[in-house]
């Protein structure tokens, strides 16, 4: 029965992408939909459905990270260049040695059950996200925590050690009010929008907080429409159902016909070609730095997506801007007849593998078409095998039963460990079964790290080693296209998942 | 009442052996629930806790006994998705699928049968052909296409209705059933086109037939033979057929329901097969397949009914 329903949905999307064609043939002129200034309502397009718990501690996909963003906040916050500002926490101190935080809390901050926070909430969840967190390397720096304490509205966490990316962890620990049990379902927090409902694979709609400590947003209401199609979502988009819709491709940005606004960042993703560094013949470092010669990577971003798009050299991607070391970018230039003799020395010569790539992430299968067609040049002989999204989670991501796959991992929060962290050895989610001392060391020693410059130069290094061994091929960080109608604005990228909609406001 | 007992006796045994093979079915696909919902946090040990949780690690025949008891018992188990019980989610999007059917199904016998009329009436060669041949082209195209063709004339050129703006049938039962006229009449053209072909034939048939001569003789108009004999018996195979339309169309909102982002049992269908979702998938398959046997049973008997030759078997 699956296989028929497969098929019969490869029907659907066969028709779509031609109807996605004619598009591009409609010719409509710019700003007629909508142009009404003084709209408050925005309506977004989401191109998947929501986790199934929409508790904070609970949440997996980026997608809902993203909007569950407004809802949730920490004592501090991301802010858009990557630093934190205080949220929940009206301002806070760190000592001398860098082993006391100490936080305020703001005055008049309120749940959006209309109860204040106070410090029992605090502590109660700092207590539950350690206790709960999916996100291992979360709970794992908060396992850290020798002692919080509150006295009035004060909180104060004491470390064993120096720890200066401390903050971060503390912006992904959302508060919430204590002993509301119904967070999974009907989620409560302190940011500028209200949860209002959920309908699944229909919407999740969005009111503003109107008593936000930071002044209420200007948009009364987002309503967020689910797709879980990407051309379902690009028709709907085109004819001008939605306001906005983020991380399209630059083909579907190419042929919208209603003139909306595109604005241009990137994904914030570390896309790779992934090898199973367990496993021959990708578990000899040669082979692996053959790969990365026999890759060129400019031609890449030129096929896939018009030269937009970031390079990468190793597992950390720009915006990340303190920790990004650009020098990596071009550690391997293309040079095929490098990767050939790699590969005699190797004893590999005429290598052949398979890339298993998710089938419902267009974007990833793309780059996988084009890079069999790159190695193919440089005698590899590569072939794709595309899995559905759960086959690839259960036999690639945990039974790790691959040679190679390319995919894009996001950081779950803003700290190069969320990106960096996987590939110690001992990380339950190290796919690749990445097994470096060098590189464990490098990360432990960021971890204890006294001040900002030692760990910075600590999160280089372990980069550096990545790069070095040629862990995985390295491609790109993608372009991503937001498209706003033109009677909004404000709209603002964030170094990770995040759609702010309280930044988003009718255009003048 | 024979014939009602034995074919309620054949729908729950059916009924039985479509869950048993929906579920076993599952056992047989690669991946599972876990793997979903934990996506790139998943740990061996987190993986096996939340398969303790949904209550994975038991064996299959355990499982499936259990989950046909409580069914019986009216309880249709929780998503493992959306972590609500399965009736309420099905109360949500059981309507909308429903609405759907209905309104493609009235469609198709308020346009299909007078057009089956006229057109097993028509005199002139040259229209008669015209129209089989428009009636075949109908046929062959799918619904899907004809979804996709109406989204992006209606939708995107016209601009009369705004693709997957679906407004929800409890804020407004108008606003709702308006988006549902195109994936309904979607629906509906390709078993308009079958009907009127077949009235049309059937239509035709009749009339060659000896007691239409003598009603003719007898000084009856045209119009009143075609509808006081003639309809009555042509009418037999079609009713039966539209019967089996009823059923078809349930299925077939499966398709148009992804095409126009339409909230009903369809799309929940095909996302929970992708996420592993089963108790969801189990109770929706075993719903269609209750419903085809049961519109297949209201024909039997409107057959029945109709045709009194069969009243005897």
């Amino acid at each position: 029965m699956k296989r028929r329903i497969a098929s019969l949905l490869s029907l659907v999307v066969l028709p779509c992408a031609l109807s996605m064609g004619f598009g591009a043939t409609a010719v409509m002129a710019a700003g007629t939909k909508n142009a009404s200034s003084g709209k408050t309502e925005l309506v977004v397009g989401l191109s998947q459905d929501l986790d199934n718990s929409l508790d904070p501690y609970q949440i997996t996909a980026a997608g809902t990270r993203e909007v569950l963003f407004n809802v949730f906040e920490g004592l501090v916050k991301p802010d858009t260049d990557g630093s934190f500002v205080d949220a929940v926490a009206s301002g806070h101190s760190v000592s001398e040695d860098g082993c006391t935080y100490t936080f305020t809390l703001r005055d008049g901050v309120k749940f959006h059950n209309g109860e204040a926070v106070t410090s029992d909430d605090v502590l109660y969840s700092f207590e539950t996200c350690a206790a709960t967190a999916t996100n291992t390397a979360v709970a794992g720096a908060l396992s850290d925590i020798q002692d919080i304490t509150a006295s009035d509205n004060e909180i104060t966490i004491t470390l064993p050690e120096a720890n200066s990316s401390f903050l971060s962890t503390v912006s992904s620990v959302s508060i919430i009010p204590k002993d509301y049990t119904d967070q999974a379902t009907a989620p409560v927090g302190t940011g500028p929008f209200r949860f209002e409902s959920y309908s699944p694979q229909d919407k999740v709609v969005f009111v503003r907080n109107e008593d936000y400590y930071g002044g209420a947003p200007q948009l009364e209401k987002v309503i967020c429409r689910i797709y879980e199609d990407a051309n379902a979502l690009f028709t709907s988009l085109d004819a001008g159902t939605l306001d906005m819709a983020s991380h399209l491709a630059l083909e579907q940005v190419n042929s919208l016909s209603n003139g909306y606004e595109v604005i241009e960042g990137e994904m914030n993703l570390v896309q790779a070609l992934y090898l199973n560094n367990a496993k021959a013949p990708f578990d000899d470092e040669k082979v692996r730095q053959a790969l990365c010669y026999a890759v060129d990577v400019d031609s890449l971003l030129e096929l896939t997506e018009d030269g937009h798009g970031a390079k990468l050299g190793s597992s950390i991607y720009p915006s990340f801007t303190k920790y990004f070391d650009e020098t990596l970018v071009d550690a391997y230039p293309y040079d095929p007849e490098k990767a050939a003799e790699l590969l005699e020395e190797a004893g590999a010569s005429g290598l052949s593998f398979t890339i298993k790539v998710p089938s419902n992430y267009q974007p990833h299968v793309d780059t996988a078409n084009v890079l069999v067609e790159m190695l193919a040049a440089a005698g590899i002989n590569a072939s794709i095998q595309k899995v559905e999204w759960s086959t690839w989670l259960s036999d690639v991501y945990q039974g790790r039963d691959f040679e190679a796959t390319v995919i894009g991992f996001d950081a779950a929060y803003l700290s190069p460990d969320a990106l960096l962290q996987r590939w110690v050895s001992t990380d339950s989610s190290n796919m690749i079964g990445y097994s470096n001392e060098a590189y464990d060391a490098a990360i432990e020693k960021a971890h204890h790290a006294a001040d900002d410059e030692a760990q910075v130069e600590a999160y280089k290094e372990a980069q550096k080693i990545l790069s070095d061994t040629a862990a995985n091929v390295y491609l790109q960080d993608m372009a991503d296209f937001v498209v706003l109608n033109p009677a909004f604005t404000g709209y603002e990228f964030y170094p990770l998942y995040a759609i702010d909609f309280s930044k988003i406001h009718p255009a003048e | 009442m024979k014939l009602v007992l034995k074919k309620t006796a054949s729908l729950i045994i059916t009924l039985f052996i479509v869950s048993l093979l929906a579920f076993l079915a599952f056992q047989i696909i690669p991946g599972d629930p876990t793997t979903k919902i934990l996506g790139t946090n998943a740990s061996p040990e987190k993986v096996q806790a939340l398969r303790a949780q949904l209550g994975l690690d038991r064996p299959v025949l355990l499982r499936y006994w259990d989950w046909l008891v409580s069914f019986l018992k009216g309880d249709f188990g929780t998503s493992y998705n959306y972590l609500r019980p399965v009736g309420s989610l099905l109360a949500d999007k059981l309507p909308v699928t429903i609405a759907l059917t209905l309104l493609s199904f009235v469609m198709t016998v308020v346009i299909s049968i007078p057009l089956g009329i006229l057109a097993g009436r028509v005199r002139s060669q040259a229209a008669d052909h015209a129209g089989v041949v428009l009636n075949q082209v109908i046929m062959a195209v799918p619904p899907f296409f004809f979804g996709i063709l109406s989204c992006y004339l209606f939708g995107i050129v016209l601009k009369w209705f705004q693709p997957g703006n679906y407004i929800s049938l409890s804020d407004s039962v108008a606003g709702g059933i308006s988006y549902l006229l195109l994936p309904a009449l979607s629906l509906a053209l390709p078993r308009i086109a079958m009907t009127v072909r077949m009235l049309r034939g059937s239509i035709r048939e009749e009339l060659t037939h000896n007691y239409v001569y003598t009603a003719q003789a007898r000084g009856m108009s045209p119009g009143k033979i075609l509808i006081r004999h003639v309809l009555k018996n042509a009418m037999i195979p079609v009713v039966t057929f539209l019967a089996v339309s009823a059923a078809e169309i349930m299925t077939g909102t499966i398709i148009i329901e992804q095409v126009f982002t339409i909230p009903g049992i369809g799309r929940l269908l095909v996302s929970s097969i992708g996420n592993r979702d089963f108790p969801v998938v189990q109770a929706i398959v075993v719903l269609l397949a209750a419903w085809i046997m049961i519109v297949n049973f209201i024909a039997d008997m409107l057959n029945h009914w109709m045709d009194p030759r069969l009243a005897g078997m």
